[in-house]
């Protein structure tokens, strides 16, 4: 079987295709870069994205402060993900980096902030 | 009167890195001007990863890329006042602003940079029928509403326009709970990269229509839908392939303009194609110590180029600040050929001791062509190119080397050929 996918690992959109025989990647052709390979072999397998969102604060600048996964999720999970994050209220300060919620859903991937929010 | 030796107009992230660079030039008293309530303009919006892969070799977030300049302009004693507005800066360098706090205050500047960014085309400058209900906006605004407010401006959405804006908000609402029904793009191709149409529209099976534009709204106070139909390849809508969606929400992603006005004020001239001021290659316009630099001098999809960008402008102010800028100068027109639609610079001054590079885009896509350049007749350099797009920005450097050869009579050309 052959499926073709575009690489997201970097601007360059390689068009990428996967030969696959028995649930076994037997070629990766089209890829720039080994990255490529990568990313195609974990997009047959088992792939994963990045989110970024918001989390409601108590005290805060504004109403909301951006967070993002501290690592890449299963596609599968990303509306469990959102729905915890959506779950969750934090109170100022705010600090880069800080975790949110650790080990969100099971992932092993925690949710962290990604700006500062030095209150009211 | 107050002085300052440089206004910085804008405090986005072109605004933060030039004045970061004119600090480390030996400027003294520098003022940063910004009409929000925070430093880093639209990066605060833009909550997804994707800055800072060039400059810092690591994928930031909007803001977290703005904050390692907020703390650097924190270090420094460079002044900054937010909530406060420029209402125009004219030829002599005096900069007349307002806030709350001072009121009107005019400054006195040595030199000025612009670093206004720039702002969406709003739903005037398209041509859809239909009433005036609510639930139309720019995708930038919903953008800020969703992640800086935090709340939702509605449930089903059309989105009309591929840029990169309208894909990152087609995800982001999803992922909040609403149902994007159809990103719709005028254009045969999207405007946006590849891996946001991967990444934020087929991860969640929303639909691309090219070759489609609304042409009309419904409902009275609030959107009630939109009809939707294919254009020819004049543009047109082609009757009978009306569609009608139901949608409370429609934004619109369909092109950012540099926002110029200070700049036309000032008696600056505009390339046409840009839209932003006409610079020579220390990004100072045609009027001697007002520099621009960022989205207010062209439209850029990478911040890092901004960041470059910037700081070029930055040392061209602390040089004419402090009198360094005495060497003679020569200068010469850069010219877009074929396939080329505009040069940032528009001038180069061939005198100059250093590299110039010159940043342009392609007026369309081209797949295994060549980017040449040509001075004074012989080709400087041909790079072949797999794929060539009008949403990315490309560069060539033209060595100083080079420059030394040059007279007024010069010509520098860049075009896409076989
Ligand atoms: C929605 C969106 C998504 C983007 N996504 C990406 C991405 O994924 N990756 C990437 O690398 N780049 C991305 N970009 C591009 C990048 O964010 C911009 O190129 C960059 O922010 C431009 O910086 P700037 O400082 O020129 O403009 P801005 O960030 O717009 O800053 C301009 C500042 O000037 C202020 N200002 C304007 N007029 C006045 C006045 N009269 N008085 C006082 N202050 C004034 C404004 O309030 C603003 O703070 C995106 C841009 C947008 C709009
Ligand atoms: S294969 Fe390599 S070069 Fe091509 S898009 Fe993927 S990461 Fe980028």
């Amino acid at each position: 079987m052959k499926k073709d996918m575009t690489c997201v690992a970097c601007p360059l959109g390689c068009q990428i295709t996967v030969e696959i025989e028995n649930d076994e990647v037997t070629a990766v052709t089209g890829n720039t870069c080994k990255r490529g390979d990568a990313y195609a072999r974990t997009e047959v397998t088992n792939p994963v994205r990045s989110i970024h969102s918001t989390v409601k604060i108590n005290g805060g600048e504004h109403p909301v402060v951006p967070c993002k996964t501290s690592g890449p999720i299963p596609k599968g999970a990303i509306f469990d993900v959102m729905k915890e994050i959506n779950n969750v209220t934090v109170d100022a300060p705010v600090k880069i980096g800080q975790v949110f919620i650790e080990n969100v859903c099971g992932t092993g991937v925690d949710i962290v902030a990604t700006n500062n929010d030095n209150g009211k | 009167m107050i002085n300052y030796d440089l206004v910085v107009v804008g405090g986005g992230p072109a605004g933060m890195a030039a004045a970061l660079k004119a600090k480390e030039c030996g400027v003294e008293k520098i003022v940063i001007l910004e009409r929000a309530e925070t430093l880093g303009g639209i990066l605060e919006q833009c909550i997804h990863t994707g800055f800072g892969l060039h400059y810092f070799g690591e994928e930031l977030s909007g803001p977290e890329y703005a904050a390692r300049f907020i703390d650097l302009v924190k270090e420094t004693d460079i002044d900054v006042k937010i909530n406060t507005m420029v209402l125009s800066v004219n030829d002599d360098k005096v900069v007349t602003a307002v806030n709350t706090v001072d009121g009107l205050i005019q400054i006195q500047a040595k030199a000025v940079i612009l670093a206004m960014g720039c702002r969406e085309r709003p739903r005037g400058a398209l041509q859809i029928a239909g009433t005036r209900a609510s639930g139309i906006m720019t995708a930038g605004t919903a953008q800020k509403y969703v992640n800086i407010d935090g709340y939702m401006p509605g449930k089903k959405v059309v989105i009309l326009g591929s840029g990169d804006i309208g894909l990152i908000m087609a995800r982001r609402m999803t992922l909040e709970g609403a149902e994007v029904k159809v990103v719709c793009e005028l254009m045969p191709f999207s405007g946006g990269l590849t891996r946001n149409i991967v990444q934020c529209l087929d991860d969640f099976g929303i639909p691309l229509r090219l070759s489609t534009t609304v042409i009309e709204t419904h409902g009275k106070e609030r959107l009630e839908g939109v009809t939707i139909a294919q254009v020819d390849n004049k543009l047109q809508p082609i009757p009978g392939t009306e569609e009608y969606i139901e949608c409370d929400t429609l934004m619109l992603s369909v092109g950012l303009i540099p926002e110029n006005e200070l700049t036309k004020q000032a008696g600056i001239e505009l390339d046409r194609i840009t839209n932003g001021a006409v610079v020579n290659e220390m990004r100072e316009t045609e009027v001697e110590g007002i520099f621009a630099c960022g989205n207010v001098l062209q439209v850029h999809d990478l911040v890092d180029y901004v960041t470059l960008e910037s700081q070029i402008a930055g040392e061209g102010a602390a040089r004419y600040i402090l009198g360094k800028n005495t060497d003679e100068k020569v200068y010469i027109n850069t010219t877009p050929e074929n396939g080329v639609r505009y040069i940032v610079p528009q001038k180069v001054n061939i005198k100059s001791k250093e590299d110039v590079k010159l940043y342009f885009r392609v007026g369309a896509i081209y797949k295994n062509k060549k980017l040449t350049v040509e001075v004074d007749g012989n080709i400087l350099s041909s790079k072949k190119k797999v794929k060539l797009a009008p949403g990315e920005m490309e560069n060539v450097v033209i060595p100083a080397s080079v420059l030394a050869t040059l007279n007024k009579n010069s010509t520098i050309k860049v075009r896409v050929e076989d």
